[in-house]
């Protein structure tokens, strides 16, 4: 398995985190991005392309500019994932109240 | 009646916080979090079963419980003790477990923090906050819940299909 196809990579660092935020208001080409971040060129890059290979973000070719803008289907896996943790816990203290009426 | 429900999560923090109130006595809900013969019957999400082999609710101590499915499927829950205010506050580290129930000591951890208190005399609230190491383990952790998670919708589906 490739680690960098793996979603929680794109959140796991806080400049990641900030891209996708400013994302969010629309798509923005890569030297628009970086001039939100005191980091080089270079190192907002190399954020914006990890987040390319873990499916974060897509491109979009418009004219001879590149836009990225979020991938809102890949962002809602970690929504799944959270949801289906909060039905655990959800059912356990369901559960939960059943024993207690019988304590 | 209404139990104010909380799931949040703060990817950002690593931290998910889960609440919920109970209607009944503070001694009875520790109970149940703390004696493992109680705590076998609502831990695992049915049809899952648990099933304790350790359980040493001692500062230090260790609880190790296994999820066992109906087809005999072992996901099993390790936890070491790191604080115990008794009848308020645990405090735990969990790890992964291999096929047979040993932790995996230098892999990811877990630590959660559960308050007890008091509402009116009969009414408890039980906070719970899970901290992550690495938000990059989150996934791993969430993993064990959203396996069962997916395996009771299953189950579920599977009992309104045969009911129709």
């Amino acid at each position: 398995m490739d680690i960098r196809r793996d979603i929680y990579q794109a959140i796991a660092d806080p400049t990641r985190r900030a891209i996708l935020t400013l994302l969010t208001i629309g798509a923005m080409t890569p030297n628009a991005i970086a001039g939100h971040f005191d980091s080089s060129r270079q190192a907002v890059s190399k954020h914006i392309q990890i987040l390319a290979e873990c499916g974060a973000v897509d491109q979009d070719q418009r004219g001879r500019e590149i836009y990225y803008k979020l991938n809102i289907d890949k962002m809602k896996e970690i929504d799944h994932w959270m949801e289906a943790f909060r039905k655990l816990w959800e059912i356990r203290f369901d559960q939960l109240d059943n024993l207690l009426n019988d304590l | 009646m209404t139990n104010n429900f909380v799931f949040e999560t703060d990817l950002a923090a690593k931290k998910i916080h889960v609440a919920r109130e109970f209607n009944a006595p503070i001694e009875k809900v520790w109970k149940a979090f703390t004696d493992p013969d109680l705590l076998e019957k609502w831990i695992a999400p049915k049809p899952w079963r648990a099933e304790t082999k350790i359980w040493d609710f001692t500062v230090g101590g260790i609880s190790l419980y296994a999820m066992v499915s109906p087809e005999g499927q072992k996901h099993w829950v390790y936890a070491k003790f790191t604080a115990i205010e008794n009848g308020s506050a645990i405090s735990s580290t969990g790890m992964f477990c291999d096929g047979d129930g040993n932790p995996v000591l230098d892999g990811p951890k877990s630590y959660r923090d559960t308050k007890f208190s008091s509402i009116d005399g009969n009414k408890t609230k039980v906070d719970m906050v899970i901290t992550f190491e690495e938000e990059s383990t989150i996934k791993m952790f969430v993993e064990g819940g959203f396996k069962e998670g997916t395996i009771m919708t299953h189950n579920n589906l599977d009992e309104l299909l045969a009911s129709e």
